[in-house]
């Protein structure tokens, strides 16, 4: 998994609420058997039609935005457990989501591959979507260490919470695996003892 | 200290703890299928790490499996390529699998309480959200990320924060017509689709403990629609009935010591949930949705809403419904009753006691998709068949199907689909496809009457 401590980068914002896994990454491409390529078919009914054309009016496709942060509407990432989801906003080159609420598993898939769910009050993510919209230059700095998002050139900021196991994660860029390996003794004692 | 059914459950599993952070908790039986598996397996492989436990994972072909002509070489070379991975991995690593064919095949979470694979007490994961199912026999069990398969496969645990309680009561008495898929229906569109994010859920009171397993199985099912990682079901004398027997049930003496065990699962009489909503079976009606997430549903006799916001908006849009109006005689040309909500034996017998003796009406599709070949030889085997093929119904094989189409089983664009499914997201069903979401007696009578009619005026 890649480290992450902070970023900053303009961001793109998708102003809709409930946006399932589904949207994310339709079900129609969940065929491959390894992690590449899903980020070319991320959104892909929102971002084009049923012929392949590009759907100018979706923001992923407006050249006024760009950026690696995905600012989007409340409980993001609802609906299926498919990890593909967090495998294409990753592999389109998102790192950071920012919502008001995530939905559980999509948070820890997120978590899982590197890609920060950011979770802000319902009011900062109203200034952040109406600064994005109004000035899409606009730069967006997340600190994971200090657990801060700013607006640069304002003072406008906010504290965010994590998990403090899964940051360390994620600064040292370490998956679960590592860690329940190294509990491989105390799993098998576990197991010796409930017989 | 009371502890819940969760509480006692989760807190037998935790393995260890982290200050501050998550706890190591075990898991006992892990549920794969082609999808959510692969890049899991490659994980192991790529760090040489082995599988830890494979007698407590069990595999099945589910969700992009072809529902007719299973015999037949699959046709479509990527569904093809990821189940000859599935039976690849599943035989380099001793994993048990009911692949497409075996007569213990079918969708992951209709095959295994069938088998008496999922017992009360247990811990239970899948790489699928609907793995809340199993949850209606009083287990613990949810879906899980492909990263989490990974770990589950190296070391038969998982780090875990302990999720909140939430109880969920229903008392009363069901209205005829009204059926489980009605009572969570009408409980998400109550809630919404994210009042569970965080917690597990527990459902109580009489209308519950009054329900079958099949019955149970479907409210559990749909936990995850309300943003709940799981729902569960305190297990009682249904339970045990239903487990009694079971391929993989504990027998004789084991089965009885088990069942002493699982006597003492139900949460405490004085036990504390974080949050609690009490609803009214008389409250409940049968229950279609109208727009493009389970939340959006109203009582078949209902209007849709008026609400004042763009994401309502969009989704009304997408449906080609207006707020205001009311669903009775849109016509539906598409039906489909299946899914790991509902295509156990309960639903096709509940289906065809109303198609019974009547025609399928001209310009609907429909198909009838088993959860797994024991339902399906048991649809023929009962007689229900006979009575779908006389009504112009089309039986399929077992599979995942029309719920999420990864399958040739889409609805076309622009078309409405009722269905027995458990989501109604855009495109869910197919690209452009419009998913009405209900039970399979509305599923039956709408294919019946070729459009969405008020099921209560001919019950009464």
């Amino acid at each position: 998994m890649e480290k992450f401590t902070k970023i900053i980068s303009k961001a793109i914002p998708l102003a809709i609420e409930n946006i399932d896994t589904d949207q994310i990454i339709p079900a129609r491409f969940l065929k491959a058997t390894d992690k590449k390529g899903f980020g070319d078919n991320v959104f892909r009914d929102w971002r084009f039609d049923k012929n392949g054309i590009p759907n100018t009016a979706f923001s992923l496709n407006n050249p006024l935005y760009s950026g690696s942060i995905l600012i989007a509407g409340d409980n993001f990432g609802c609906g299926s457990s498919r990890e593909h989801a967090a495998w294409a906003l990753v592999g389109y080159g998102f790192k950071v989501i920012v919502s008001s609420f995530f939905a559980d598993i999509f948070k820890g898939n997120a978590l899982n591959n590197g890609l920060l769910p950011l979770q802000v009050s319902p009011g900062f993510l109203t200034v952040l979507m109406d600064t994005i919209h109004k000035k899409p230059e606009t730069e967006i700095l997340v600190n994971l260490e200090k657990q801060i998002i700013s607006i640069a050139d304002t003072n406008l900021f906010e504290n965010f919470e994590i998990d403090p196991y899964k940051k360390t994660c994620m600064i040292n860029g370490y998956d679960d695996i590592d860690y329940l390996l190294s509990k491989k003794e105390m799993i098998e004692a576990f197991e010796t003892q409930r017989k | 200290m009371s502890k819940t059914l969760f509480d006692k459950i989760w807190d037998q599993h935790v393995v260890d703890s982290i200050k501050d952070g998550p706890q190591v908790l075990y898991i006992d039986k892990h549920l794969i299928h082609e999808v959510t598996s692969p890049q899991a397996f490659n994980e192991l492989k790529d760090r040489s790490i082995p599988v830890f436990r494979p007698d407590q994972i069990v595999a099945t072909a589910d969700h992009n499996t072809p529902t007719i002509n299973q015999h037949l070489p699959i046709k479509d070379a990527l569904s093809k390529n990821q189940l000859e991975q599935l039976s690849k991995n599943c035989s380099d690593n001793n994993i048990t699998l009911y692949e497409l064919g075996h007569k213990y095949n079918g969708i992951v979470h209709v095959m295994a309480p069938e088998l008496g694979i999922t017992q009360p007490g247990m811990t239970m994961v899948c790489g699928d959200s609907h793995t809340s199912t199993h949850g209606a026999f009083g287990a613990i069990a949810f879906g899980i990320g492909t990263s989490q398969v990974a770990q589950v496969f190296a070391s038969q645990c998982l780090l875990l924060k302990k999720p909140k309680s939430l109880r969920v009561t229903v008392n009363g008495k069901l209205k005829k017509g009204v059926l489980p898929k009605d009572v969570i229906l009408y409980i998400i569109s109550k809630l919404g689709t994210n009042s569970g994010t965080g917690y597990f859920c527990e459902y109580a009171g009489n209308v519950f403990e009054d329900m079958s397993m099949e019955g149970r199985m479907t409210v559990c099912n749909m936990s995850i629609e309300m943003g709940a990682r799981g729902g569960m079901i305190a297990p009682d004398q249904t339970t045990f009935n239903y487990i009694k027997d079971k391929q993989f049930a504990p027998k004789g003496i084991d089965f009885d010591k088990k069942v002493a065990y699982w006597k003492t699962l139900p949460s405490d009489i004085d036990a504390v949930f974080d949050q609690e909503y009490i609803f009214d079976a008389d409250d409940i009606g049968p229950m279609i949705t109208y727009g493009t997430n389970p939340g959006m549903g109203i009582k078949i006799t209902e209007t849709i809403p008026e609400e004042n916001n763009s994401s309502f908006k969009k989704s009304l849009e997408y449906m080609n419904f207006e707020a205001g109006s009311s669903l009775i005689d849109q016509r539906i040309n598409y039906v489909f009753i299946g899914s790991c909500t509902n295509s156990r034996i309960e639903d096709f017998r509940v289906a065809a006691s109303f198609i019974k003796g009547k025609q399928k009406a001209e310009n609907v599709t429909a198909w009838l998709v088993p959860g797994s070949k024991q339902v399906e030889a048991q649809i023929i085997e009962e007689g229900l068949k006979e009575i779908f093929d006389n009504a112009g119904f089309e039986l399929r094989q077992p599979g995942c199907s029309a719920c999420l189409a990864m399958n040739d089983d889409k609805i076309p664009k622009g078309e409405y689909c009722v269905s027995t499914s458990n989501r109604n997201f855009e495109g869910r069903q197919g690209q452009g496809s419009r998913t009405i979401l209900a039970s399979p007696l509305v599923a039956a009578a709408t294919a019946v009457e070729g459009k969405i009619i008020d099921i209560t005026k001919q019950l009464n």
